[in-house]
Protein backbone atom coordinates (compact mmCIF):
# COMPACT_ATOMS: atom_id res chain seq x y z
CA UNK A 1 0.00 0.00 0.00
CA UNK A 2 1.28 3.27 -0.64
CA UNK A 3 -0.09 7.08 0.33
CA UNK A 4 -1.28 9.31 -2.52
CA UNK A 5 -3.35 12.76 -2.76
CA UNK A 6 -6.65 12.33 -4.22
CA UNK A 7 -6.04 14.90 -7.26
CA UNK A 8 -9.42 14.84 -9.51
CA UNK A 9 -12.21 12.73 -10.52
CA UNK A 10 -13.00 11.32 -14.07
CA UNK A 11 -16.43 10.89 -15.43
CA UNK A 12 -16.96 7.84 -17.29
CA UNK A 13 -20.43 7.03 -18.74
CA UNK A 14 -19.16 4.13 -21.59
CA UNK A 15 -17.89 1.48 -19.22
CA UNK A 16 -17.61 -2.19 -17.81
CA UNK A 17 -20.95 -2.70 -16.62
CA UNK A 18 -19.07 -4.27 -13.09
CA UNK A 19 -17.73 -0.46 -12.61
CA UNK A 20 -21.31 1.10 -12.22
CA UNK A 21 -22.20 3.12 -9.62
CA UNK A 22 -17.98 3.05 -8.30
CA UNK A 23 -15.86 6.59 -7.94
CA UNK A 24 -12.89 6.68 -10.13
CA UNK A 25 -10.59 9.32 -9.01
CA UNK A 26 -7.11 10.41 -9.92
CA UNK A 27 -4.18 10.00 -7.75
CA UNK A 28 -1.03 11.30 -7.32
CA UNK A 29 1.35 9.04 -4.97
CA UNK A 30 3.46 11.03 -2.30
CA UNK A 31 6.84 10.05 -0.44
CA UNK A 32 6.58 9.96 3.25
CA UNK A 33 7.66 13.41 3.42
CA UNK A 34 4.46 14.57 1.47
CA UNK A 35 6.48 15.49 -1.98
CA UNK A 36 4.74 14.08 -5.28
CA UNK A 37 6.62 10.81 -6.34
CA UNK A 38 6.01 8.37 -9.00
CA UNK A 39 3.17 8.52 -11.85
CA UNK A 40 -0.43 9.43 -11.56
CA UNK A 41 -2.77 7.00 -11.76
CA UNK A 42 -6.62 6.26 -12.12
CA UNK A 43 -7.92 4.05 -8.93
CA UNK A 44 -11.83 2.87 -7.99
CA UNK A 45 -12.54 4.64 -4.49
CA UNK A 46 -13.81 2.14 -1.44
CA UNK A 47 -14.22 4.82 1.06
CA UNK A 48 -15.62 7.85 -0.09
CA UNK A 49 -12.68 9.69 -0.68
CA UNK A 50 -12.48 13.29 -1.76
CA UNK A 51 -10.96 15.78 -3.98
CA UNK A 52 -7.83 16.79 -1.93
CA UNK A 53 -7.91 14.27 0.79
CA UNK A 54 -4.24 11.83 1.60
CA UNK A 55 -5.48 8.33 1.36
CA UNK A 56 -3.86 5.29 1.15
CA UNK A 57 -4.39 2.79 -1.84
CA UNK A 58 -3.43 -0.66 -2.85
CA UNK A 59 -2.26 -2.00 -6.11
CA UNK A 60 -2.80 -5.31 -7.72
CA UNK A 61 -6.10 -7.84 -8.38
CA UNK A 62 -6.75 -7.05 -4.25
CA UNK A 63 -7.95 -3.71 -4.93
CA UNK A 64 -11.78 -5.05 -6.21
CA UNK A 65 -11.80 -6.76 -2.98
CA UNK A 66 -14.08 -3.84 -1.29
CA UNK A 67 -16.59 -4.79 -3.58
CA UNK A 68 -16.43 -8.36 -3.24
CA UNK A 69 -18.27 -10.42 -4.81
CA UNK A 70 -18.50 -7.63 -7.93
CA UNK A 71 -15.84 -8.29 -9.91
CA UNK A 72 -14.43 -5.37 -10.64
CA UNK A 73 -11.62 -4.83 -13.13
CA UNK A 74 -9.27 -2.55 -11.42
CA UNK A 75 -5.58 -2.82 -10.91
CA UNK A 76 -5.72 0.06 -7.61
CA UNK A 77 -8.25 1.38 -5.29
CA UNK A 78 -8.08 3.85 -2.71
CA UNK A 79 -9.00 1.86 0.34
CA UNK A 80 -8.78 4.22 3.50
CA UNK A 81 -8.81 7.76 4.07
CA UNK A 82 -5.42 9.52 6.28
CA UNK A 83 -6.17 11.49 8.88
CA UNK A 84 -2.57 12.21 9.69
CA UNK A 85 1.02 10.31 10.09
CA UNK A 86 3.71 10.81 12.08
CA UNK A 87 7.50 10.47 10.83
CA UNK A 88 9.87 9.40 13.54
CA UNK A 89 13.57 10.54 11.98
CA UNK B 1 -5.33 2.38 -13.54
CA UNK B 2 -4.20 4.17 -16.48
CA UNK B 3 -5.48 7.30 -18.82
CA UNK B 4 -4.48 5.76 -22.59
CA UNK B 5 -5.61 7.21 -26.15
CA UNK B 6 -6.81 4.64 -28.98
CA UNK B 7 -3.93 4.64 -31.56
CA UNK B 8 -4.99 1.91 -33.17
CA UNK B 9 -5.77 -1.66 -33.92
CA UNK B 10 -4.96 -5.31 -34.54
CA UNK B 11 -6.02 -7.92 -36.26
CA UNK B 12 -4.87 -11.70 -35.67
CA UNK B 13 -6.52 -14.73 -37.15
CA UNK B 14 -4.31 -16.97 -35.62
CA UNK B 15 -4.45 -16.86 -31.98
CA UNK B 16 -5.07 -18.37 -28.33
CA UNK B 17 -9.15 -19.49 -28.19
CA UNK B 18 -9.57 -16.86 -25.24
CA UNK B 19 -9.09 -14.31 -28.03
CA UNK B 20 -11.90 -15.58 -29.99
CA UNK B 21 -14.14 -12.12 -30.80
CA UNK B 22 -12.43 -10.25 -28.39
CA UNK B 23 -10.91 -6.82 -30.12
CA UNK B 24 -7.67 -5.81 -29.83
CA UNK B 25 -6.48 -2.27 -29.50
CA UNK B 26 -2.88 -0.54 -29.76
CA UNK B 27 -3.48 2.30 -26.72
CA UNK B 28 -1.02 5.12 -25.74
CA UNK B 29 -1.15 5.64 -21.68
CA UNK B 30 -0.90 9.88 -21.65
CA UNK B 31 -0.37 11.89 -18.71
CA UNK B 32 -3.17 14.64 -17.54
CA UNK B 33 -1.31 16.69 -19.99
CA UNK B 34 -2.47 14.35 -22.73
CA UNK B 35 1.27 14.16 -23.10
CA UNK B 36 2.21 10.30 -24.41
CA UNK B 37 3.94 8.55 -21.68
CA UNK B 38 5.70 4.97 -21.80
CA UNK B 39 5.35 2.44 -24.96
CA UNK B 40 2.20 2.27 -26.51
CA UNK B 41 0.26 -1.30 -25.72
CA UNK B 42 -2.24 -4.08 -27.06
CA UNK B 43 -5.71 -3.93 -24.68
CA UNK B 44 -8.74 -5.95 -25.09
CA UNK B 45 -11.56 -4.28 -25.63
CA UNK B 46 -14.76 -5.07 -23.32
CA UNK B 47 -16.14 -1.19 -24.06
CA UNK B 48 -16.45 -0.32 -27.62
CA UNK B 49 -14.09 2.14 -27.99
CA UNK B 50 -12.66 3.44 -31.22
CA UNK B 51 -9.53 5.14 -32.31
CA UNK B 52 -8.35 8.41 -30.75
CA UNK B 53 -10.99 8.21 -28.04
CA UNK B 54 -9.69 8.45 -24.64
CA UNK B 55 -10.05 5.61 -22.71
CA UNK B 56 -9.52 3.65 -18.74
CA UNK B 57 -7.47 1.29 -19.85
CA UNK B 58 -6.73 -1.48 -16.54
CA UNK B 59 -2.97 -3.16 -16.54
CA UNK B 60 -3.24 -6.20 -14.94
CA UNK B 61 -3.79 -10.03 -15.39
CA UNK B 62 -6.79 -10.53 -13.71
CA UNK B 63 -8.77 -8.02 -13.62
CA UNK B 64 -8.87 -7.75 -17.80
CA UNK B 65 -9.98 -11.51 -17.90
CA UNK B 66 -12.75 -10.64 -16.14
CA UNK B 67 -13.36 -7.29 -18.20
CA UNK B 68 -13.04 -10.07 -21.19
CA UNK B 69 -15.23 -12.30 -19.46
CA UNK B 70 -13.45 -15.16 -19.41
CA UNK B 71 -11.66 -16.74 -16.86
CA UNK B 72 -7.98 -17.79 -17.29
CA UNK B 73 -7.48 -15.76 -20.46
CA UNK B 74 -3.88 -15.17 -21.31
CA UNK B 75 -4.31 -11.24 -21.38
CA UNK B 76 -2.38 -8.32 -18.98
CA UNK B 77 -4.33 -5.14 -20.38
CA UNK B 78 -8.37 -4.13 -21.49
CA UNK B 79 -10.01 -1.06 -22.06
CA UNK B 80 -12.74 -0.46 -19.66
CA UNK B 81 -14.51 2.92 -20.05
CA UNK B 82 -14.38 5.75 -22.45
CA UNK B 83 -13.46 8.88 -20.85
CA UNK B 84 -15.84 11.59 -21.08
CA UNK B 85 -13.68 14.18 -18.83
CA UNK B 86 -10.79 14.51 -16.14
CA UNK B 87 -10.79 16.91 -13.74
CA UNK B 88 -7.87 17.56 -11.90
CA UNK B 89 -7.93 20.64 -9.09
CA UNK B 90 -3.99 20.96 -9.12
Amino acid sequence: MQLARVIGDIVVTQKDENLIGIKLMVLQPIAADGSNVGRTLVAVDAVGAGVGETVFFVRGKEASFPFHPTEVPTDAGIVGIVDHWDLES
Amino acid sequence: MQIARVIGTVVSTQKHPKFEGAKLLLVQPIGLDDAPRGTPLLAVDSVGAGVTEKVLVVIEGRAAGEALGRKAAPVDAAVIGIIDSVDVQE
